[in-house]
């Protein structure tokens, strides 16, 4: 019993938690089984509460600000349907290991199982898309579950952590010390590499002819974006970044060959195809990453880099695995690359960037210019230079996604935040609301489509709330495009159930929210449009751009083909 | 290939599930699984017998690995090991059968422990195979109630978990 220790109730413990682990913002929205911790979040100022307005919204903004700081993003719902709200925010973050701690009220204890009011087993609804979950029975718990919690959430492969606070938790009372460290002996992640599989990877790496380096969010996550740099530019390798690792690695630079996967440039995907030694980074191999994994990579020998062990040798067998922190990992490997007796081929690179440069020849990104109807494409090239490259951008899901990743060259990581592994749409809006909070000072825009953007609008009266003037590019095709896409190509243009019919009108509605609209319809307003918006520096601006409904995101790799059997656009086709 | 993992994780509610809803959302088999707390209270010992190319039991042992209340996985399978499972069976022991289920009950080392006018109940440990073989003995029709534990299993030797 130490002597300065307080007596507190649950609720207060929680808030007391959370300040002491340093959490500054919070995503919320109360409801019955969690007044009494809003209670106590009424009686202080150190935390900053944000009412959301859906608590799936909660999540994104709260994965978004993780995205963008690194920091975790921390959701406080009630019990019931809050919790089961957030069910897509959660998994969202599980699929790309976002560290989110997400709190859920509960029924009292003794009424859990009872199908009481507003109950349900968000344990057991939670368990298959979280990296852990906690349900704290008795007060004692609270402050060493949530310490646990944020250290399961933010180490090792991060992750969203669920803790589940029964109402009468809150009420109870106990002495109250923060720990200042935790220990799971169930739960220790791989931090360094082995120095053994690192020394292999330096001789296969610098034997290579035709090398490729393909990294993905592990870099991001693990804040390595030095080391990588670093490591490329040493080996004068071509490099490609997967969608959630764009930024990792600097998007103008010339070692840079574009994205890869299913919408990547041509350039990268031929390069996978033809290397003949692969070092992937923090990348997980994913189905639209390789195309057909018959014809993955045929040629090359792969070193994995990865924290995870399940992640490596999952979908492709590896030749040499290291499991560790990519960061510490990469720092080894600099240094060992830079000891060996090898050094890189300049010979065989010459001509393997050669082979590169023919494929660049291709200009796989091109698309018509000089359209008199808004092209997509163009919208996000402009918004590129308008905001010289320096914005944040998140995104929904479907092709203008694909097109903010084509088209906006990222030089920094943590600048593109999108739903990459489970495809979130909705995702664009609270994310950037979430990452506006964070940088205040920053440009921070949403890229969307109309079908995505609806999906979430509501939070449209959260950045009215909090001024979080985020800037709303709306790429208005009235599609589904990438379901208008697929039906083009696989079903025969039957387009089920992808044309929206009945669409509000975006102006009219930003401005309910007391916010700004803008109708573009014309090629010729859109440079205009973009830089009136960006300088109405504390409004939250929609732009509606009414583009070509024809667009299709090229080039592309159809299912069941393989990196090497991209197709341009129809016009255009290589093979 | 058959293989009979053995786990340590922490005895708290929710650890099982976590590992059987791991097996059903990858789409791992799972043919049996036995679990129940070990010396030290707060840690279970579990044994799981699946079936898998090398490829797959590597990965059902990373993602057992992986989960934050399992603190240690072993492959029995890959050593020297002993494997046993118990089996509680109600017999049928009219027209005159029970000198021959008793026989029978003997020669497979099982002891019966409970006895009716009409029934026998016994009680057998063995292996896997041993097991169907005592049940494959039995005319299908005197067998009333079968109950099997699933495998538990240890290593030979010195070696422990």
């Amino acid at each position: 019993m130490g002597k300065n220790k307080e007596t507190l109730r649950g609720a207060e413990i929680f808030v007391r938690a959370l300040i002491d682990e340093g959490v500054k913002h919070l995503f919320g929205y109360p409801g019955g089984a969690v007044l009494h911790i809003y209670d106590e979040l009424y009686k202080q100022e150190v935390l900053e509460h944000i009412l959301v307005r859906h608590e799936q919204g909660a999540t994104h903004a709260a994965d978004g600000y993780a995205r963008a700081t690194g920091k975790p993003g921390v959701v406080l719902v009630t019990s019931g349907p809050g919790a089961t709200n957030t069910i897509t925010g959660i998994a969202t973050a599980y699929m790309d290991s976002i560290p989110l701690v997400v709190f859920t009220g509960q029924v009292p204890t003794s009424m859990i199982g009872n199908d009481a009011f507003q109950e349900v087993d968000a344990i057991g609804i939670t368990r298959p898309c979280v990296k852990h979950n906690f349900l704290v029975k008795d007060v004692r718990d609270l402050a060493p579950t949530i310490k646990k919690a944020f250290y399961v959430a933010t180490s090792g492969r991060p992750g969203p952590v669920v803790v589940d606070i029964p109402k009468d938790v809150t009420a109870d009372s106990c002495e109250y010390e923060y720990p200042k460290s935790v220990e799971l002996r169930s739960y220790k992640p791989v931090i360094k590499g082995h120095p053994g599989q690192i020394k292999r990877a330096a001789g296969l790496i610098l034997a290579a002819r035709k090398p490729m380096i393909y990294t993905g969010g592990g870099v991001i996550l693990s804040d390595a974006s030095a080391e990588l740099i670093e490591f490329t530019r040493y080996l004068g390798y071509p490099i490609t970044n997967t969608l959630m690792g764009l930024g990792a690695y600097p998007g103008t630079d010339t070692q840079f060959i574009g994205m890869l996967g299913m919408h990547g440039t041509y350039e990268a995907n031929m390069a996978m195809h033809h290397c003949d030694v692969l070092i992937a980074i923090g990348a997980r191999f994913d189905d639209r990453v390789t195309g057909d994994l018959e014809k993955f990579c045929p040629y090359a020998k792969i070193v994995q880099i990865d924290i995870d062990p399940s992640s490596i040798a999952k979908n492709v067998p590896v030749d040499i695995p290291i499991v560790g922190d990519v960061k510490h990992v990469l720092k080894d490997l600099n240094t060992q690359l830079k000891e060996h007796k090898a050094k890189p081929d300049t010979e065989a690179l010459k001509d393997w960037w050669s082979q590169i440069q023919e494929w660049q020849k291709v200009d796989c990104l091109k698309y018509d210019r000089k359209s008199k109807i808004i092209k997509p494409q163009y919208v996000i090239e402009k918004l590129y230079e308008l905001t010289k490259g320096d914005a944040y951008v998140t995104s929904d899901v479907g092709q203008h996604q694909m097109w903010a990743a084509q088209f906006y060259k990222f030089d920094q990581p943590r600048r593109w935040i999108n739903s990459g592994g489970l495809g979130t749409m909705g995702f664009g809006l609270p994310a950037a609301m979430g990452v506006k909070l964070a940088f205040p000072d920053s440009v921070v825009a949403c890229v969307t489509g109309e079908a995505s953007l609806v999906m979430c609008i509501q939070e449209l009266s959260t950045c009215k709330q909090y001024g979080l003037p985020v800037k709303i590019i709306n790429l208005n095709n009235r599609y589904m495009g990438m379901v208008r896409q697929w039906q083009e190509f696989f079903y025969a243009g039957r387009y089920s159930h992808s044309y929206m019919e009945a669409l509000p009108d975006f102006v009219k509605l930003a401005e309910s929210f007391g916010h700004v609209g803008m109708y573009i319809d014309k090629t010729a307003d859109v440079e205009g449009a973009l830089k009136d918006a960006l300088a109405m520096k504390d409004k939250l601006v929609l732009m509606d751009f009414i583009t070509d409904q024809t667009e299709n995101v090229y080039p592309m790799i159809a299912s069941g083909k393989g990196q090497h059997e991209m197709h341009l656009a129809p016009d255009r086709e290589l093979a | 290939m058959r293989h009979i993992l053995s786990l340590l994780l922490e005895n708290e509610a929710g650890a099982l599930s976590r590992v059987a809803g791991l097996f059903s959302a990858r789409g791992f088999n799972i043919e049996s699984l036995t679990v129940a707390p070990t010396e030290d209270p707060t840690i279970s010992r579990m044994t799981l017998v699946t079936e898998g190319s090398d490829e797959i039991i590597e990965q059902i042992t990373k993602h057992l690995n992986k989960l934050v209340d399992v603190i240690k996985v072993i492959d029995l399978s890959e050593s020297r090991h002993i494997e046993r499972e118990l089996l509680l069976i109600k017999i049928a022991t009219k027209d005159g059968m029970r000198e021959e289920i008793k026989r029978l009950v003997d020669i497979f080392r099982g002891r019966i422990i409970d006895v009716s006018d009409s029934t026998y109940t016994v009680e057998m440990t063995g292996d896997g195979e041993k097991i169907d073989a005592f049940i494959a003995t039995l005319d299908k029709k005197l067998i009333l109630e079968v109950v099997r534990s699933g495998v538990s299993g240890i290593s030979r030797g010195e070696k422990a978990i």
